[in-house]
């Protein structure tokens, strides 16, 4: 069985390639050099105008399942992992109960395994996210955890996070923190500063990331444990990131679209869908971004994708659930906000979204080179499109994006040789 | 001139047409009030429901009188605490009484922003009685309405805004709809309860009581809420009362004909001494007055004619 796409423009990272060619997999792999295809049963893509990439990789999403089935389950999330070009999603270990022990990383990864795209899990770093309690970090990941992370509920105590990453550093896995000193968002809704002070709405200032941002990068050169921070949101903890690479300190980091598609001011008219953890910042946090993923200070680009039921957010601001999804409109907000402008090349934007997370979580995906299993995404860079949201395969309708029009659209998204969508 | 909007939110998008409008058709309304007999046919045949997630004695009171007066059917709906923990949720409750046929809803709500999504929800009117830490915008109007009636201008006019900036309604609507008619506003409090980046809003912010008192024709004193002591907003009561307390002697700094004013209710001894609350230059009954002609020219304009969709109706 093979597949052909023919005339494309390959981009892959992994090898520094961009030009025009074809690309043949042959049962579930690619296949390098110019060999032709075997056997009958196959066909061709013509991928003139388009771009073939490496399957995209989303290393922060929320599945929702198990516990909240309502919001998305994973069938529902790989579905729209692969309506917006990933072929590999990372779930985070927020659901209820929460993927703590192993029992539910098996669930989890065995409900994976039917889905459109590869899923994997990430262990909780305590129990019940609970902060108190380490959780059997071993285990979770001899059941195939490849990360730990405390997303959602941050750890706190800094000496329980200090023996998360010591223990966690024995397993080979990084840890994937989110950095949020609680003290100082008691109740907060928005980014700190005038918009917050015009709307009423509490505040809730940058300091209270990049605080945790700093004391999780000089945890990680105390016990040499490498550490991911996740959704990068402000100005200073780029720079706290920036500082620790220059120190050789094994410290990785993403952004996701949101920190450099838009601004606090999207709350102007208490959108709640513009309600995300961490919250949307200023003008002056989008440019230290853009030069944070210009310069490599940030590695990798995820979308933090979270559901929510149209009941979860459509209440008082103040009670509204933190989150936007995000698989579905990921690429096209690279595309109109990084790639467009000149912020980064078309190669080193798809670098973030492929060879960078998979270095980061050990994973052999993420390029086109000889013998690696056929994921792969074929999109188109310069086609137009509106968000659509009651078309989105994820349950959740909640994005500030719903109407915008952007650039970029997924043609079709190859897992392991296998087209799981299609817009051709 | 006509209002062409649906609702009352806030002062911030208010144009000084829309308030001068309003303040003109208060002061007309005004003489209703001290008729013998205080009734008039206007608004009769109308619905209007206060429907109220917080307490509030003044507020609600003024409300409903001013719909009784213009004949308006009132009903009261007091919720307490949130309906995130219990019960109906705020979008069900506003569709449940609209289906009822209310045609115009006073909104007060803990969570800033609530009356935005009720205008959102329903096609009623919808004003904003007070929202959280946003705006309240009726207070902002009666106090406006005060100082126009002391001191026939608000052009020009120095006010200022003492005590809790940063959890204030009053103040967001105070700075909104004076900056918008002339006046200087100057907002003045402890750094902790001052919000991050106020100068960016048209004010002049201070610390020190004294420099902002300085000439000033109007003080707006706001009630401090004793539970941001527990949170450490400021150290002691004691304290406050030493620095911004506003007491006779302070009140020198001011022009000689200054108003102090209180959106109450008052913590006597605290943010405001009792001698001026009860002295010569202290206009907090003729607010409260105002309060009750502000909401009636507000209910008129909105329901009675001043709207182009009821009126069409």
């Amino acid at each position: 069985m093979w597949l052909l796409l023919k005339g494309g423009r390959i981009v892959d990272p992994s090898r520094g390639i961009d030009e025009g060619g074809d690309l043949l997999i042959q049962d579930g792999r690619i296949v390098g050099g110019h060999n032709a295809p075997v056997g009958e049963d196959g066909r061709t893509i013509d991928c003139a105008g388009l771009v073939v990439a490496p399957g995209l990789i989303d290393m922060h999403v929320h599945l929702r399942e198990p516990g909240y089935e309502h919001k998305e389950t994973i069938a529902t999330g790989a579905r729209a992992a692969a309506a917006g070009g990933f072929t590999t999603i990372l779930g985070m270990p927020n659901t209820k109960p929460a993927i703590d022990n192993r029992a539910v990383v098996e669930y989890v990864l065995n409900e994976g395994a039917d889905a459109d795209v590869n899923v994997l899990t990430t262990g909780a770093a305590t129990k019940g996210n609970d902060g108190a309690e380490m959780a059997e970090i071993g285990d979770m990941v001899d059941a195939g955890a490849v990360a730990i992370s405390d997303d959602a509920f941050p750890v706190q105590n800094a000496d329980l996070m200090r023996r998360v990453m010591e223990y966690s550093r024995m397993f080979d896995v990084p840890v994937l923190t989110h950095c949020e000193d609680t003290s100082l968002t008691l109740d907060a809704v928005m980014n700190e500063g005038v918009n917050a002070t015009i709307l009423g709405l509490r505040p809730w200032p940058r300091q209270a990331e990049s605080i945790m941002v700093i004391r999780n990068i000089l945890l990680s050169e105390l016990t040499g444990c490498p550490v991911h921070i996740q959704h990068v949101s402000a100005l200073e903890s780029v720079g706290e990131v920036r500082w620790a690479k220059n120190r050789g300190i094994p410290v990785t980091c993403e952004t996701c679209p949101q920190y450099f598609s838009l601004t606090d001011a999207a709350l102007n008219t208490y959108n709640s869908n513009a309600k995300v953890n961490p919250p949307l910042r200023t003008d002056a946090d989008v440019e230290a971004i853009k030069a944070g993923l210009a310069d490599e200070t940030i590695d990798a680009i995820a979308t933090d994708h979270a559901p929510h039921s149209l009941e979860d957010k459509q209440v008082e601001l103040q009670y509204a659930a933190f989150g936007m999804v995000g698989l579905e409109t990921a690429l096209p907000l690279v595309l109109t906000n990084l790639v467009k402008p000149n912020v980064l090349s078309l190669c080193d934007a798809i670098a973030k979204m492929t060879i960078a997370p998979a270095r980061i979580l050990g994973l052999d995906s993420g390029t086109l080179a000889d013998g690696a299993v056929a994921d792969v995404t074929i999109f188109d860079p310069d086609a137009t499109v509106t968000v659509r949201a009651d078309e989105f395969k994820s349950m959740g309708r909640n994005t500030p994006f719903d109407g915008v029009e952007l650039t970029g659209k997924v043609i079709a998204t190859i897992v392991a040789g296998k087209v799981v969508s299609s817009d051709e | 001139m006509q209002l062409q909007r649906k609702d009352i939110l806030g002062l911030q998008d208010m144009t000084a047409d829309e308030i001068g409008l309003i303040l003109d058709t208060a002061i007309s309304h005004k003489e209703i009030l001290s008729r013998p007999v205080k009734k008039v046919p206007i608004l009769r045949g109308k619905s209007i429901c206060t429907l109220f997630y917080e307490n509030s004695t003044r507020t609600r009171t003024s409300f409903e009188l001013a719909a009784k007066i213009m004949s308006a059917d009132t009903t009261s709906i007091s919720v307490a605490g949130s309906a995130v923990n219990k019960g109906e949720s705020f979008k069900d409750t506003l569709l449940t009484l609209e289906a009822m046929g209310i045609d115009l809803f006073v909104i007060r709500h803990s969570a800033s922003g609530s009356s935005h999504f009720a205008s959102q929800t329903v096609k009623s009117c919808v004003v904003n009685a007070g929202d959280g830490t946003h705006e309240h915008p009726t207070q902002g109007l009666l106090d406006m309405l005060t100082m126009v009636e002391n001191k026939e201008r608000l052009d020009g006019l120095k006010v200022v805004i003492v005590g809790d900036i940063m959890h204030s309604r009053v103040a967001r609507s105070n700075i909104w709809g004076l900056s918008r008619m002339g006046a200087q506003v100057r907002v003045c409090g402890p750094s902790t309860l001052l919000p991050a980046e106020i100068d960016k809003l048209p004010v002049q912010k201070h610390t020190n009581l004294d420099e902002a008192l300085e000439g000033a024709d109007v003080v707006n004193i706001l009630r401090i809420q004793l539970e941001r002591m527990d949170r450490g907003f400021f150290p002691s009561v004691r304290e406050y009362c030493r620095l911004f307390g506003i007491n006779k002697q302070r009140l020198r700094k001011c022009a000689d004909d200054v108003l102090v004013m209180h959106p109450g209710p008052m913590n006597r001894g605290i943010e405001i001494a009792p001698d001026v609350a009860d002295g010569e230059f202290a206009v907090i009954t003729d607010q409260v007055t105002n309060g009750v002609a502000v909401r009636m020219a507000l209910l008129y304009l909105l329901l009675g004619g001043g709207s182009t969709n009821v009126a069409s109706a």
